[in-house]
């Protein structure tokens, strides 16, 4: 697998603010990363410093083989970050056709994107009469102009009403279909998890954890459970090894595992003690949950 | 070169308020050519200004030159908002994560200053030829083709003032703001220039330091030309007035000019390295 960006212990100083504090993380080709956090927690700065127009205090990040300077690179990548910007005087053509000229493309993919966003009809209408949604997506088709090695979107569903949201989506899910990289901003936790398998965790600049999204927390779930005597199983869980954290809540037993352990194993095991479960649920925390829990803890 | 000006072009062209007023500067550059018409007459008085020598030959490549260069106005609020656009619009953020870099960008904004300058350059000559051909008293080759330092000087005369507005737009960011830091600015010449005059140095001393300010060191290369004329000149030795002025253009003042030119681009583009956007 080869490397498409590596970071290496990014800072980034706004006067006495630290906005991204010594982040590394790298990114793989073929891979849907995502990069989670609540608003103001380094996100945009972070993609602001890869695509240069963000200067770093300090750290080092490097495109492909680290052999290309950063804007040939970018010539490689599409990007969109927060808001859609296009000369408002100009036709959604002319525009596309400016960013053929800079990435030094051809204009030939022009009507292919236009129509992948669903735009070609209304091609010769100026961008300043675009709604927003039409905005995001005429930055999207441009961000594809040079089929891209890697796609950056940045809150790109921001702003958007609920239809506009659901057409940006099935725009990025048809391009992640086609193993384009994409790499995906955003404080919304559904969004990611919906489209990524890698995460990188921010807060106030820091990383809390990167890797897949299935291993964010080394968690092995939980069990929800209710009995008669729930002192009795209380006392028996904490004797056993396989359970850490043990709280009751709404008269209803919750166990947090520290290793693998399925249902039916438990079900044995309290059976043979003697003991007849009236519920017995083992769940997962929801990537909602586990988000709280790292952003919380730290 | 050839990509970043097409860039340029791309992005004027298409907006209408650029290309009225692009349009209009060239429409003046040629209606100097009007004045050839100015006639009165008035009874006994006749005066026609074609035949009151301004197109002759090689005093033309002055006269025109001078009276032209003010209509660099027009091209100073385009390229002054060419810029600050660029800020207000976000674009130049755009531009750049596509893939310009910062030096492109800023080289793409100063090859158009320079090809404005160019084409008006070779406007002023071509329209100037025109006018010399028919109305100057002197037709010989070697005349027609002397004093053309003053194209020169026009041309060094434009990028300079154009770079200086280059600057202005990034520095300030706001089209109307930087057209008004300008103005502001060419009054504060003057006023530094009387403050030193009057307080600091001497009146002669504050002369030669005035001619290094940017726009007074603009000015300078094309002096007033109006003195030259012969009918100024009759009228000033009626009422007893010797006039003796140069109008040559020097050496040291390209120089002054070209370095002015070189700080307020670099300057632009440390500007643009240094900003986060």
């Amino acid at each position: 697998m080869s490397t498409i960006l590596t970071v290496n212990h990014l800072t980034k100083n706004f006067g006495y603010l630290t906005a991204v504090k010594d982040l590394s993380f790298t990114i793989e080709k073929g891979n849907v990363y995502g990069i989670l956090g609540p608003n103001g927690s380094g996100k945009s700065t972070t993609l602001g410093i890869i695509l240069n127009v963000v200067n770093r205090t300090s750290g080092e990040f490097s495109w492909f083989d680290g052999n290309t300077s950063t804007h040939e690179a970018l010539k490689k990548v599409g990007a969109i970050i927060e808001r859609p910007n296009f000369y408002p005087y100009m036709t959604a053509i002319q525009n596309l056709k400016l960013v053929c000229k800079i990435k030094e493309v051809s204009e030939g993919k022009i009507q292919e994107k236009l129509e992948l966003v669903g735009l070609w009809e209304r091609r010769n209408s100026k961008f300043k009469t675009y709604s927003l949604g039409m905005k995001q997506r005429l930055a999207i088709a441009s961000a594809l102009l040079n089929d891209p090695e890697i796609l950056i979107l940045d809150e790109p569903t921001n702003g958007l009403e609920t239809q506009g949201i659901l057409h940006i989506r099935e725009i990025i899910k048809i391009l992640a279909k086609k193993v384009i990289t994409i790499l995906l901003a955003s404080h919304l936790l559904d969004e990611v998890e919906k489209v990524c398998s890698h995460v990188v965790i921010l807060r106030k600049g820091e990383k809390l954890y990167s890797g897949p999204v299935d291993q964010m927390l080394a968690s092995y779930g939980f069990f929800e459970l209710r009995t008669e005597d729930m002192q009795k199983l209380k006392s028996l869980l904490q004797k056993h090894l396989s359970f850490g954290n043990i709280k009751q809540e709404n008269g209803t037993l919750i166990a947090y595992l520290t290793e693998e352990m399925n249902a039916e194993t438990l079900n044995r095991f309290l059976f043979d003690e003697g003991m007849v479960l009236s519920h017995l649920v083992k769940r997962r925390e929801s990537l909602e949950e586990q988000f709280l829990t790292l952003t919380k803890n730290n | 070169m050839v990509r970043l000006l097409q860039i340029e072009f791309i992005k004027l062209w298409n907006n209408r308020a650029s290309k009225i007023l692009i349009l209009s500067y060239f429409v003046l550059l040629t209606s100097i050519a009007l004045v050839a018409a100015i006639k009165f007459d008035i009874g006994p008085v006749k005066f026609h200004l074609a035949d009151q020598g301004i197109f002759n030959f090689p005093y033309i490549w002055h006269f025109n030159t001078f009276i032209t260069a003010i209509f660099k106005l027009f091209l100073a609020i385009v390229i002054v908002s060419m810029m600050a656009n660029e800020y207000s619009n976000k674009t130049i953020k755009q531009n750049l994560i596509d893939g310009l870099s910062k030096k492109e960008f800023i080289l793409s904004k100063f090859l158009t200053v320079v090809s404005f300058s160019l084409v008006s350059t070779l406007f002023v000559f071509v329209v100037s030829l025109l006018l010399g051909l028919i109305y100057s008293d002197y037709n010989e080759i070697s005349i027609i083709f002397s004093d053309l330092e003053f194209l020169l000087a026009f041309f060094v005369k434009l990028v300079g003032f154009f770079s200086f507005c280059l600057f202005l737009g990034i520095f300030v960011k706001r089209s109307a703001f930087a057209l008004g830091f300008l103005i502001l600015w060419s009054i504060l010449e003057q006023v530094v220039f009387g403050l030193l005059g009057w307080k600091v140095i001497s009146w002669d001393a504050a002369k030669i330091v005035k001619d290094f300010f940017p726009l007074q060191s603009m000015t300078n290369l094309i002096k007033e030309p109006f003195t030259r004329l012969s009918a100024v000149q009759n009228i000033g030795e009626q009422i007893g007035e010797k006039m003796n002025f140069d109008y040559h253009v020097y050496w040291y003042e390209f120089l002054i000019v070209s370095f002015w030119t070189a700080l307020f681009v670099y300057l632009s583009y440390a500007l643009l390295k240094k900003r986060d956007l």
